[in-house]
C-alpha cells in the first residue's frame, strides 16, 4: 500500500474517514463502539484523574515542608493522602495503560476491526466513569481517612464514607474485569491469519498477562469490599474482632487482589517498554520468548506473594517465611526483562527521541524500584523498614518511575498514531529531563528518610528530617513542572503539530501500517502480518519524514498457518 | 413435567448437520438430571449419620460429583474446546491458593488470638494479633 | 480498493453457503468466530464468578475450621428440607435451561420458550422458598453478627407468616398485577409475540407465591403443631429430642418429599437448646477452651443456668456459642453466601427474561444460539454454587 498516483484523493479520503472526524457530535463519541474512541476517552479520563491526584500530591509535599502542621491539620492530612493514593491507584494507574493505550492498540496490533465485545467495552468505560464519580463524590463529601487499603478495624469504625467509597471501588473493579476479559478474548480469537502466539507484539503479551490478573484477582477485591460494606451496614463481623472476626483475614483478602494488582499496574508498562526499546533502537527485540514468558510468569508469581504486605500485621511466623521466600522469585522474570531490554539496545541504532528517553528513564527507575523491593521482601529488614518512607519511595519508584514514565513514553510513542500530529521533540525531551530529575529528587531522599526511621502517613515529624523533606518537596514541584510541560507538548501538538506520517518511528507492528490517525475501520485490506520486530524492509523517507516498506515483506505466513489460531 | 419438547425433535438424529452447534441428546440431559436428584437424596441421607470428620469429606465428595455432572454435560464442557475447560478449571487452582494460604496463616496464629464473649453492644476490642 | 468497498465487502463478502444471521457483528469473520469469542468470554466471566464466591467460601472455611461447634449449633436453625427442596428446584431449572439450549440449536422455538419459562418459574419458586427461610429467621432473631439475638431469650418464637414476608412479596405481587394486565391486554389485542412474553412472566411471578406457599407449608405448619410443646419437651428431656431430631433428619432424607417432611417439620427451630446441648460434639476441646471466658450479660448467664438444670454436662457451652461472635458469625456468612447467590438468581432472571423476549421473536437458530448458551452457562454456575452451599450450610452435624 505504498503511495499510489491518486495521492491527494487518498489523502482526502483518509482525512474524511479517520476515526476522529468520521462522525461528529457529542453522541457519536458518547455512544461510540469504536475501540479507538473509547481508548481516547479513557485517556482523557485517566489523565484528569491523574491531574487531580497529582495536585493532591503537591499539597502533601507542601505540607511536609515544615515539621509541624503547616496549613492542614492531621485529619485533613489523612484525608488528602488517602484521596491521593486511592485516586492514583484505582482511577489512574490500574486503567492507565490497559484501558487507555490498550484499548487503542490491542485491536490495531492484531489487525482486527475492534475488540471482541465492543458494547462491553463501552459499558466498561461507563462503569469506570460512574465508579469514579461515586468514589470522588464520597471522598470529597466528607473525606475518607482510611488510606487506600481500607484496613479493618479502622475502616469499620471511622466516620468516613467507607461504604460509598467501597461501592465505587466495586464498580471500578468490574470495569477493570470487563476490560481484561475483552482483551483475553480478543487476543485469543481475533488474531489474524499468520499471527501465531509468538508473532504477537510483546505489548500484546503484556496486555494478555495483565488481563489474566484482572480477571482472576479483581473479583476477590469485589467480594472483599462488598463484605466490608456489609460489615459497616450490618456488622457481619467477619473482619471485626468485636464479633470474633479476624482483621488479618481482611488483609489477606485485600492483598490477594492488591498484590497482583501491582502487576496490573506495571506489566503493561513493561509491554510498552518492550516496544519502545526495539523500535527506537531499530533492532529486533532481544530474547522475544523470554520477555513473553516472563510476562506470564510475573502474572502467575504475582499470586503467590501477597503476604509480604503483611509481615508486621500479625501473620504467623511460618507464613511470613514462606511469603518472603516466594517474593524473591518475582525478581527473576523482572530481571529477565531488564536484561533483555539492555541487550536489545546493544549494537542497535538507538535514536534518543522523546519516547526512547522515557523508556530509558523507565529502565533506570524501575530497576531502582525493583531492587529496593528486595529489602522489603526480606523479613528482617522489613521489620525495620515497614511503614516508613522507604516503602513510600520503593513503590513510587515502581508505580511512578515505572508505570507513569512508561505510560508517558507510550503516549508520546503512539501520540502521532492516535491524533495524527507530531509533537515538539525538543520540548518533549525537556519534559522527560524535568520528570527524571524531579522524580529522583523527590524520592531518593525518601529512601534515606525511611531508613532513618521516618514513618509514613504523618503530617508532623521531628525537625532533623526537615532538610530531606524540603529536598523531596522541591523535587516534587520540579516533577510537577515536568508533567505540565509534557501536557503542554501534547496540547500544543494538537493545535500546531505537523501532520504525522503513518510510520514516524519505523515500527514494524501492524498499527504502523494504517494511516495516522487510523480510519474508523482500521484497515481497508487485511494488513500484512510479518515479524513485529523485523526492521530490515523499512526505510526512512525524507519527504514524508516517516518510514515505509521498501520491500514488502514476503507474505509467507498465511501459507504456513492458514487459519487464525482460535484456541 | 418436561415432556413438552420431546415430540417435535424426535426426528433429529445426532449425526445430523447443525453447523458448529452440538445439541445434547435428550436422554443425556434427563439421565444427568436424575443422577443429580439421586445424589441429592444420597447426600441428605448420609447427613443423617454421624460420621464425624468424614461427613464433610463425603458431602463435599458428593457435591463435587454433582458439580462435575453439571459442568461436563449441562455446561457442555465435555464437548467444548479444551481451552475453555483449562481456563475454568485453572480458576480453582487460584481459589485453592487463596483459601489455602489464608487458612494456613489463620490457623498458625490462632494461639495468639483471644476470643471474645460478645453479647453486649460493642465495647473494647480484643485481638492482639501480634 | 476503497475503504467503503472494503467495509461492504466485509458485510457481504463471504458466501460460504450459510445464510447471514442479522446478528453477526461486523468485526467477526463468521458466526462460529463470534460464537467462540462469546463462549470464551463467558467462561472467563464464570472464572470471575468462582473467584468472587471464593472470598465467602474462604470466610466459611476459616470460621468453620476454627469454631466447628458454632457451626454445629447454628446449622440446626436451617431447614434442610427446604434446602433440599430448593436444590431439586434449581437442578430442574438447570435441566430446562440445558434443554433450552438444545431447542435453540434445533430451531424449536416453541420448545425454547417453554424451557425458558420453566427455568424462570423454577427461579421464582426458589426465591419464594428463600423468602420464607429468611423471614422466619428474621423473626427468630437469627441475624448477622451485629444484630444476632441469642436463642435462649424467651418470647422470640412465633409461627405463621412474618410481617417481613409481606414486604418481600410486595414486588412479586406488583409483578403479578403488572404482567397479568399486560398479558390480558396482549391477548385482547391478539398480539401473539407479546402474549408469549407476558404469559410466562405472569406464571413466573405466580411461581414466587407457589414457592412461598411450599415454604410456608414446610416451615411453619409443623411449627404450629408442635409449637411450644416441643419447646417444653426440649427443656425437660434431652434424650427425647435427640431422637426426635434424628427422626426428623430421616424424614428430610426423603429428599424434598413433601409428605414425609410434613409429619416432622421444624422441631429444630424450636428446640435447639437441649438438642445441641445433649449432642456429644459439644463437649469438644474447643468448647472447653471457650468455657474459660465467662458470659457477659446476665440474661445469657441466667439462660445458661436454666439450661444447665435440665441438660447434661457441657450445656453451658450453649451460651458461648449462642452469641454474636458465635452463631452470629455463622449467620453473617449464611446471609452473605445465600444472599449473594440469590442476587445472582435475580440477575439470571433478568437475562432469562431478555432471552425470552428474543426467543419469542425467533432470533435463535443453529448458527446463532450463543446468547442462550451463555446465559445457560451462567445459570448452571449459579446452580453449581448452590450444589456446594446446600451441604456446607444445611447438612452439617
Amino acid at each position: 500500500m505504498s503511495a499510489v498516483p491518486a495521492d491527494s484523493a487518498r489523502a482526502q479520503q483518509e482525512e474524511r474517514e479517520n476515526f476522529l472526524v468520521f462522525s461528529k457530535g457529542f453522541l457519536s463519541w458518547a455512544l461510540t463502539l469504536d475501540h479507538k474512541r473509547i481508548g481516547l476517552m479513557y485517556l482523557i479520563g485517566v489523565m484528569s484523574a491523574f491531574f487531580l491526584a497529582g495536585i493532591l500530591a503537591l499539597l502533601i509535599r507542601l505540607e511536609l515542608m515544615t515539621p509541624t502542621n503547616t496549613y492542614m491539620n492531621n485529619q485533613t492530612y489523612n484525608q488528602i493522602f488517602t484521596l491521593h493514593g486511592a485516586i492514583m491507584v484505582f482511577l489512574f494507574i490500574i486503567p492507565s495503560v490497559p484501558a487507555a493505550l490498550g484499548n487503542f492498540l490491542v485491536p490495531i496490533m492484531l489487525g482486527a476491526k475492534d475488540v471482541a465485545f465492543p458494547r462491553l467495552n463501552l459499558c466498561s468505560f461507563y462503569l469506570w466513569v460512574s465508579g469514579a464519580i461515586f468514589f470522588l463524590a464520597a471522598m470529597f463529601y466528607t473525606g475518607l481517612d482510611t488510606g487506600w487499603t481500607f484496613y479493618t478495624p479502622y475502616s469499620t469504625t471511622t466516620q468516613g464514607p467507607v461504604v460509598a467509597a467501597t461501592l465505587g471501588v466495586f464498580i471500578l473493579g468490574f470495569s477493570s474485569i470487563f476490560t481484561g476479559l475483552n482483551f483475553i478474548v480478543t487476543i485469543n480469537t481475533m488474531r489474524p491469519p499468520g499471527m501465531s502466539w509468538f508473532k504477537m507484539p510483546l505489548f500484546l503479551w503484556a496486555t494478555y498477562a495483565t488481563s489474566i490478573i484482572q480477571v482472576l484477582a479483581t473479583p476477590v477485591l469485589g467480594i472483599t469490599v462488598l463484605l466490608l460494606a456489609a460489615e459497616r451496614l450490618m456488622h457481619i463481623g467477619i473482619f471485626d474482632p468485636e464479633y470474633n472476626g479476624d482483621p488479618v483475614t481482611y488483609q489477606h483478602f485485600f492483598w490477594f487482589y492488591s498484590h497482583p494488582a501491582v502487576y496490573i499496574m506495571i506489566l503493561p508498562g513493561m509491554g510498552i517498554i518492550s516496544e519502545l526499546m526495539s523500535v527506537h533502537s531499530h533492532k529486533s527485540i532481544f530474547g522475544y520468548r523470554f520477555i513473553a514468558y516472563s510476562s506470564i510468569a510475573i502474572a502467575l508469581f504475582g499470586f503467590l506473594v501477597w503476604g509480604h504486605h503483611m509481615f508486621t500485621s500479625g501473620m504467623a511466623d511460618v507464613t511470613t517465611i514462606i511469603f518472603s521466600a516466594l517474593t524473591f522469585t518475582v525478581s527473576i522474570p523482572s530481571a529477565i526483562k531488564v536484561f533483555n531490554w539492555l541487550a536489545t539496545m546493544y549494537k542497535g541504532t538507538v535514536q534518543l527521541n522523546t519516547p526512547m528517553l522515557y523508556a530509558l528513564s523507565f529502565i533506570f527507575l524501575f530497576t531502582i524500584g525493583g531492587l529496593t523491593g528486595l529489602w522489603l521482601g526480606a523479613l528482617s529488614t522489613d521489620r525495620v523498614l515497614h511503614d516508613t518512607y522507604f516503602v513510600v519511595a520503593h513503590f513510587h519508584y515502581v508505580m511512578v518511575g515505572g508505570t507513569l514514565v512508561g505510560f508517558l513514553g507510550g503516549v508520546f510513542h503512539w501520540w502521532p498514531k492516535m491524533t495524527g500530529k507530531m509533537f515538539s521533540e525538543l520540548w518533549g525531551k525537556v519534559s522527560c529531563a524535568l520528570v527524571f530529575i524531579g522524580f529522583n529528587l523527590t524520592f531518593l531522599p525518601q529512601f534515606v528518610l525511611g531508613s532513618r526511621g521516618m514513618p509514613r502517613r504523618y503530617a508532623q515529624y521531628v525537625p532533623e528530617f526537615q532538610e530531606l523533606h524540603v529536598i523531596s518537596s522541591i523535587g516534587a514541584f520540579i516533577l510537577g513542572i515536568g508533567l505540565f510541560v509534557a501536557l503542554g507538548v501534547v496540547i500544543h501538538s494538537l493545535m500546531r503539530g505537523r501532520k504525522a506520517p503513518p510510520n514516524p518511528w519505523g515500527g514494524a507492528t501492524l498499527e504502523w501500517q494504517c494511516s495516522s490517525p487510523p480510519p474508523y475501520y482500521n484497515f481497508a485490506t487485511p494488513p500484512r502480518v510479518n515479524d513485529p520486530y523485523d526492521y530490515t524492509p523499512l526505510e526512512y523517507r525524507d519527504a514524508e519524514r516517516g518510514w515505509e516498506y521498501v520491500h514488502p515483506p514476503t507474505t509467507d505466513t498465511p501459507a504456513t498457518e492458514p487459519e487464525p489460531a482460535r484456541t | 413435567m418436561a415432556d413438552h419438547a420431546v415430540s417435535s425433535h424426535s426426528s433429529h438424529s445426532e449425526g445430523e448437520h447443525h453447523g458448529f452447534a452440538h445439541p445434547m441428546p435428550v436422554w443425556q440431559l434427563l439421565a444427568v438430571f436424575f443422577a443429580l436428584i439421586v445424589l441429592t437424596i444420597l447426600t441428605v441421607y448420609q447427613a443423617t449419620f454421624d460420621l464425624g470428620n468424614m461427613e464433610l469429606v463425603l458431602s463435599l465428595f458428593i457435591a463435587t460429583i454433582k458439580a462435575s455432572l453439571v459442568v461436563l454435560f449441562f455446561m457442555h464442557m465435555l464437548y467444548d474446546k479444551p481451552l475453555n475447560a483449562i481456563i475454568f478449571l485453572s480458576s480453582f487452582i487460584f481459589v485453592a491458593l487463596f483459601i489455602g494460604f489464608t487458612l494456613m496463616d489463620a490457623h498458625a496464629y490462632q494461639d495468639s488470638v483471644e476470643l471474645k464473649q460478645v453479647d453486649s453492644p460493642r465495647s473494647e476490642v480484643v485481638m492482639p494479633g501480634e | 480498493m476503497s475503504a467503503e468497498a472494503a467495509i461492504h465487502g466485509e458485510a457481504h463478502g463471504h458466501d460460504d453457503g450459510h445464510g447471514h444471521s442479522p446478528f453477526l457483528a461486523h468485526h467477526f469473520d463468521d458466526a462460529e468466530q463470534q460464537y467462540d469469542s462469546g463462549k470464551l468470554g463467558m467462561w472467563l466471566f464464570l472464572v470471575t464468578e468462582v473467584l468472587f464466591f471464593s472470598g465467602m467460601f474462604c470466610a466459611y472455611a476459616l470460621y468453620r475450621s476454627l469454631h466447628p461447634e458454632v457451626w454445629t449449633f447454628a446449622s440446626q436453625f436451617l431447614n434442610e428440607t427446604l434446602g433440599a427442596f430448593n436444590t431439586g428446584v434449581l437442578l430442574f431449572s438447570s435441566l430446562t435451561m440445558a434443554w433450552g439450549v438444545r431447542c435453540a440449536q434445533l430451531r424449536q422455538h416453541k420448545g425454547l420458550v417453554i424451557c425458558l419459562a420453566m427455568t424462570l418459574g423454577c427461579a421464582a419458586i426458589f426465591l419464594g422458598v428463600k423468602a420464607i427461610e429468611y423471614t422466619h429467621k428474621w423473626d427468630l432473631g437469627l441475624l448477622p453478627a451485629g444484630s444476632y439475638e441469642s436463642q435462649y431469650l424467651p418470647g422470640m418464637h412465633h409461627s405463621g407468616p412474618s410481617s417481613w414476608l409481606y414486604v418481600l412479596s410486595a414486588i412479586p405481587a406488583l409483578c403479578v398485577v403488572g404482567f397479568g394486565i399486560w398479558y390480558g391486554l396482549s391477548l385482547a389485542k391478539g398480539d401473539k409475540q407479546k402474549s408469549e412474553v407476558a404469559g410466562p412472566l405472569l406464571v413466573t411471578a405466580l411461581c414466587y407465591f407457589v414457592g412461598v406457599g411450599i415454604g410456608l407449608a414446610f416451615e411453619s405448619a409443623e411449627a404450629g403443631e408442635h409449637g411450644d410443646v416441643a419447646h417444653a419437651v426440649a427443656h425437660t428431656d434431652g434424650e427425647h429430642t435427640v431422637d426426635g431430631h434424628a427422626g426428623d433428619a430421616h424424614a428430610a432424607a426423603a429428599g424434598g418429599d413433601e409428605h414425609a417432611t410434613e409429619e416432622h417439620g421444624e422441631e429444630h427451630v424450636e428446640e435447639p437448646v437441649a438438642d445441641v446441648a445433649a449432642s456429644p460434639a459439644f463437649q469438644s476441646e474447643e468448647l472447653n477452651k471457650l468455657l474459660a471466658s465467662p458470659g457477659e450479660t446476665t440474661m445469657v448467664a441466667s439462660a445458661a443456668e436454666e439450661a444447665a438444670q435440665v441438660a447434661k454436662p457441657g450445656e453451658a457451652t450453649e451460651a458461648e456459642v449462642d452469641q454474636r461472635g458465635g452463631a452470629g458469625l455463622f449467620f453473617s456468612i449464611y446471609y452473605c453466601m445465600t444472599g449473594v447467590h440469590a442476587i445472582h438468581i435475580l440477575g439470571g432472571m433478568i437475562v432469562l427474561t431478555w432471552l425470552l423476549v428474543r426467543a419469542t421473536k425467533n432470533h435463535f437458530n443453529e448458527e446463532y444460539f450463543g446468547p442462550v448458551d451463555y446465559v445457560g452457562l451462567y445459570w448452571h454456575i449459579v446452580d453449581l454454587i448452590w450444589i456446594y452451599l446446600f451441604p456446607l450450610l444445611y447438612l452439617i452435624k
